[in-house]
């Protein structure tokens, strides 16, 4: 079982958001980043998975050196190799299409990425690598069973879940539910040290063409002051959001 | 040339999301000079179809044969309809996620998701759309010829036309390596994405027997329930109600707070709510700082009176 987990590189949630040169670039400036969330609950289930069907676990991401730390991270975490696509990922398409083109040379009988990146929220990648390379695709994915070259898969609806089966190699957009939260797999010592002698690839990219361009960035306009109501005034509230507010 | 709206429904029936797509479809449609064809998946009765002729649709094709839920068979049934569309529109649901971008790969067609606003010319098209869970707005252009746009739930008005459709079956019987064996929802839930008024409640509440005066202060709002995410963590509450950034975004017209601090991590996915009610015990909640409204006070007893008042107003 070879699995192939992407990762992607995102400011800490805790982190305020601003922007540069002239409302155009992201500010990196004092940013802590992390894994992207969604991302490392499909680490997680990559190591349980290999631990009871035997394999591998290699991670792939496309971006500059600055995401390295990151990457080391999930090797100290147990994944077996990894490889970095040099490329700022600036558009969902050009990503996809560098983690697919790597792919096709080394194929991987399971593909797993996050639903989503909390920096952009692009939520695309993960479905066009599927295309790119003609496989399954099973999106907020919070499910996971291999049995022999079958996968059983659940991913989240409205309301619930929905059940699925398909063969592999498959592509998954994983979530929270793919594994507990409380499963969730952090770096120990021995992982640490491990990680500094475990393959780390970089590959030039080659692909130029972005099918879409950010232009600028604005912060949502800020409230004004919160209204307090007297919690022994509670029909004044119900007052307020239907005379004032309109929307009761 | 066209604009193709992706249909989405649900157990045979259209929700206010797809309505809203197709809106959202008809008004680029006239910055283009053109029609509005939407496409259909799975069993959907020609009442039902009928219905988009209403929001500007002028043909809808119906693939009645295809599951949503198998991306290949889907993407290529829309590819396929798609042929001569030069926007392609779709609402930004769980499904649509699965299939926009993997149509974005196949027609190499730029895709941008969580769209908020209509473009303002034809060419270039420029749109502006959430990031950095909702932190942010970002303007962004597509650079291909042909356009995917998944518009957010929640961010464009219905406009009725009073028009007619009509409906094209295609029986194309297509499927893809996914088999879909069932489903497992509870009934009668509404959707947190699509819901005009959501009441979410936090660790403030102790526990999940106190769920009961949530559920009702819902019900007689006709809103949606959810919840922070330690409590579905916990298993308090089951975790297709967690929201935030971590979990489902939320853009309501109203939205309660109740016994819930006011994270960070909270707010991004929140923020993009209209009015925002907050009601927690602690005068220093960040909430406060986020909401328009707010009652210092115990969930305990602000709640049931809520509950009254609201009866009263209705009777
Ligand atoms: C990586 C990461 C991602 C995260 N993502 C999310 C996310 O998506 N969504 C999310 O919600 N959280 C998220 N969190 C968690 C977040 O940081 C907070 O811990 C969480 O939102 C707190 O939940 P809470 O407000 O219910 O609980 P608490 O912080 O415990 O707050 C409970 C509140 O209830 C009030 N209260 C107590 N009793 C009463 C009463 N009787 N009546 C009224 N009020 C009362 C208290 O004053 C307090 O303000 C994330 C955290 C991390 C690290």
């Amino acid at each position: 079982m070879n699995i192939v987990v992407c990762i992607s590189s995102v400011p800490d949630t805790t982190s305020k958001i601003n922007f540069t040169e002239n409302n155009t670039k992201f500010d990196s400036n004092g940013i802590q980043f992390v894994i992207n969330p969604n991302d490392e609950f499909g680490l997680t289930k990559a190591m349980v998975l290999k631990e009871a069907l035997a394999g591998t676990v290699k991670v792939i991401t496309v971006g500059d050196a600055t995401t390295e730390p990151i990457i080391r991270k999930t090797l100290a975490i147990g994944a077996d190799s990894a490889v970095r696509i040099n490329k700022a990922a600036t558009d969902s398409y050009t990503t996809a299409l560098e983690i697919a083109n790597y792919l096709k040379e080394n194929p991987a009988d399971l593909i797993i990425a996050g639903k989503e990146s909390l920096d952009y929220n692009g939520g695309a990648v993960p479905a066009m690598i599927a295309e790119m390379l003609d496989l399954p695709f099973v999106n907020a994915c919070n499910g996971l069973e291999i049995v022999g070259t079958n996968a059983k898969i659940s991913r989240e609806i409205d309301g619930g879940k929905e059940n699925l089966s398909s063969s592999l190699p498959l592509v998954i957009g994983g979530q929270k539910g793919l594994v507990e939260e409380s499963a969730l797999r952090i770096p120990n010592m021995r992982g640490i040290m491990q990680a500094r002698s475990k393959p780390l690839e970089v590959i030039e990219a080659t692909t130029t063409e972005d099918l879409t361009t950010s232009i600028s960035f604005e912060k949502p306009a800020e409230k004004g002051a919160c209204k307090l109501v007297d919690a022994d005034n509670v029909a004044e509230l119900v007052r307020l959001l239907h005379n004032e507010a309109k929307v009761i | 040339m066209s604009v193709l709206v992706y249909t989405e429904s649900w157990d045979g029936s259209f929700r206010k999301s797809t309505f809203e797509a197709a809106s959202y479809a008809s008004e680029t449609a006239k910055l283009l000079g053109t029609e509005v064809v939407a496409i259909s998946l799975g069993e959907v009765s020609n009442d039902e179809l009928t219905k988009l002729g209403n929001y500007g649709v002028s043909k809808v094709v119906s693939c009645c044969t295809i599951e949503k839920g198998d991306s290949q068979a889907a993407t290529n049934a829309i590819a396929k309809t798609a042929n001569n569309a030069s926007i392609l529109i779709f609402s930004n649901t769980n499904t649509a996620k699965m299939i926009a971008p993997r149509l974005s790969a196949k027609l190499k067609a730029g895709i941008v998701s969580n769209v908020i606003t209509l473009s303002e010319s034809a060419s270039p098209l420029k749109v502006k759309r959430q990031a950095f869970s909702s932190k942010a707005i970002e303007l962004a252009t597509v650079n291909t010829a042909t356009a995917i746009l998944a518009i957010a739930p929640n961010s464009f008005k219905l406009i009725e036309t009073g028009g007619n459709c009509t409906i094209e079956e295609d029986l194309t019987n297509e499927k893809g390596a996914i088999t879909i064996e069932g489903k497992e929802t509870a009934s009668g839930k509404i959707s947190i994405s699509e819901a005009e008024i959501v009441v979410s409640a936090g660790r403030g509440l102790k526990g999940p027997e106190n769920w009961g005066m949530i559920e009702e202060l819902a019900e007689l709002l006709g809103a949606a329930t959810a919840c922070s995410k330690p409590v579905s963590d916990i298993g308090w509450r089951p975790h297709g109600e967690h929201v935030g950034q971590t979990g489902k975004a939320v853009a309501a017209d109203l939205y309660f707070a109740i016994g819930i601090s006011g994270a960070i991590q909270h707010l991004a996915g929140i923020n993009s709510s209209k009015v925002i009610v907050a009601i927690n015990t602690d005068p220093e909640a960040p909430f406060f700082k986020a909401a328009d409204y707010g009652i210092v006070g115990d969930a305990f007893e602000v709640v049931p009176k809520l509950i009254e008042e609201i009866k009263q107003l209705r009777a």
